[in-house]
């Protein structure tokens, strides 16, 4: 593993269904104390990846090395302490929604320490100051609203000072107001805290002004990868339909079908 | 018409396949529960580490469904004094009404109804709980904050509700006890003294309360089982969760009334053989 690096993605395939690969031959580097997007189509395989990141799945073929080791040698101590120094922020926050603001954020002190009480509420407070939410600490998750709610979220995942982050679709969702501030909130956390980030998105415009590198994935493969203005300006056909939203490009509108004609039943009459 | 052979051969060997298929899916099934249980068992420590976690649980299992209960093993104890009566003063052994209204609740209706009541309450909402957990992606957000779920969040509701049936289906024996008199002594007028020293004379404390103590906590493993591995096995959508509720509180049902044969079976060839 490279000394600069924090993942290593060493020709990795994986398939649900052997027969039909998500991710194919997928070869990246993650370096250290960057913001790094991974970006694609909905169903190109980027939160496929984000799961071999995060061990959930071991690659079929190749090897994954995260925090500096394979994943695939990680028994269940192993794996649990690589997440230890780990955080995720889920598509939709995932938060407990049976305890509050305030347990949420303190959820993971409590399940990995004996720390006292006093404590745990000066760093509960500390990271819900981070994220503008200290003075909602006693409400419930369903009080919350989606921006809020992302906020909680986030700084549940920085309860432990991880080294990795990983967010999965961070900006789904939300309102401009709520947009902007999770942005400003991912570059000033991975900043502050020395940590590394990963952002798996679609938002393709949103999520260049924040990282510092990308990789575009398209079919299980990575097609592309530079830095914002690279990927902005690039000429590869994919990249630059989807990078401006066209509607003519590689990706056809219409899904495959039978002949119009033959659905309409006009060849009959 | 006459049907070629081989197209019989052909249906009968579909019909078989199916058959098979089914029978196979049923065993993987079970053997995955099974070593879902063992898992849970011995990843059991932070529930009794940590035995508030457990305790919380108690209070939503048991505690919660302390009113249907009650009420139930009420009106249930009421309709046995009320069938009972009728029929032993024909013999005129109506003085015995105690003793059928006891024996009734405490060997067979009082586990297996709050078995019933605690599966339809209880087991379904743990079910709904741990799948909509697993769906809204709060179990994995455990997993990757490096906590274990099944140690975290099933293994508790399982103890919670292994502690609550005994309790709860004491509680129906009582009440529906209590149901009878109420109807046997205050209104039908069977006398007090008979009503209470011919029960006392006559329930067993080993053959008839401990047989009906060891179904009940059977029938409290067997419901929580049930409704932790459906909640945690649950497809991660709404109609996933519901089909997982819906099968807990029918094979719970039905997990109920076979073991109650069996245990029946068992705790009464023990009787005669004395």
């Amino acid at each position: 593993m490279q000394k600069d690096s924090i993942v290593e993605i060493e020709g990795v395939w994986f398939g649900y269904d052997a027969a039909r690969p998500v991710l194919r031959d997928i070869n990246l580097t993650i370096p250290r104390g960057a913001v790094v997007g991974i970006m694609g189509q909905s169903g190109c395989g980027k939160t496929t990846l984000l799961r071999i990141i995060m061990a959930a799945y071991l690659p079929t073929r190749g090897t994954a090395k995260v925090l500096g080791g394979a994943t695939r040698d990680l028994d269940r101590d192993g794996l649990y302490a690589m997440r230890r120094k780990m955080g995720m922020l889920f598509q939709f926050g995932a938060l407990f929604t049976d305890l509050s603001v305030y347990e949420n954020v303190a959820f993971p002190m409590r399940e990995h320490g004996e720390l006292p009480e006093e404590l745990i509420h000066d760093l509960v407070m500390l990271k819900l100051q981070a994220v503008g939410l200290r003075g909602a600490a006693q409400r419930m998750p369903t009080e919350l609203s989606g921006g809020m709610g992302r906020r909680v979220a986030l700084a549940r995942s920085i309860a432990l000072d991880p080294r990795l982050i990983l967010y999965d679709e961070p900006f789904t969702g939300l309102d401009p107001i709520s947009f902007g501030v999770i942005v400003r909130l991912i570059r000033e956390l991975n900043d502050s805290l020395g940590a590394t980030s990963i952002i798996v998105t679609h938002d393709v415009q949103e999520a260049l002004g924040v990282v510092d590198y990308v990789y575009f994935m398209a079919a299980g493969q990575v097609i592309a990868q530079g830095t914002p203005d690279e990927i902005r300006s690039s000429s590869e056909p994919f990249v630059n339909q989807f990078v401006n939203g066209k509607l003519e490009g590689p990706v056809p509108f219409h899904y495959p079908a039978q002949d119009y004609g033959a659905d309409l039943e006009l060849a009959a009459s | 018409m006459i049907v070629p052979r081989e197209k019989i051969v052909q249906q009968l060997r579909e019909r078989l396949e199916r058959l098979g298929s089914r029978v196979t899916s049923i065993v993987w099934r079970l053997g995955f529960a099974s070593r879902f249980l063992y898992y849970l068992v011995m990843h059991s420590g932070t529930a009794l580490r940590r035995f508030r976690l457990t305790v919380a649980e108690v209070y939503f299992a048991g505690v919660l469904s302390l009113v249907i209960i009650l009420v139930s093993g009420l009106f249930v104890g009421m309709v046995l004094a009320l069938q009972g009566y009728e029929t032993l003063q024909r013999f005129g052994a109506s003085e015995s009404l105690g003793v059928l209204v006891a024996l009734s609740l405490v060997r067979e209706l009082g586990p297996v109804v709050a078995g019933l009541l605690f599966a339809s309450r209880a087991g379904s909402a743990i079910t709904a709980e741990i799948g909509l957990m697993k769906a809204t992606e709060q179990l994995s957000a455990m997993e990757m904050m490096a906590v274990d779920p099944v140690a975290r969040v099933v293994a508790p509701r399982f103890w919670g509700g292994v502690i609550s049936m005994p309790l709860l289906a004491a509680l129906f024996s009582a009440m529906g006890i209590f149901g009878g008199y109420l109807v046997g002594v205050q209104l039908i007028g069977v006398d007090a003294g008979a009503f209470w020293s011919q029960m006392q004379a006559a329930v067993d404390l080993r053959n008839d309360i401990m047989n009906g103590v060891i179904k009940s906590v059977v029938f409290g493993i067997a419901v929580t089982w049930i409704a932790v591995f459906e909640g945690y096995d649950a497809p991660p959508t709404a109609e996933g969760v519901s089909r997982a509720t819906t099968r807990t509180v029918v094979t719970s049902s039905l997990a109920i009334l076979a073991l109650d044969f069996v245990l029946t079976a068992l705790m009464f060839t023990g009787g005669n053989t004395k």
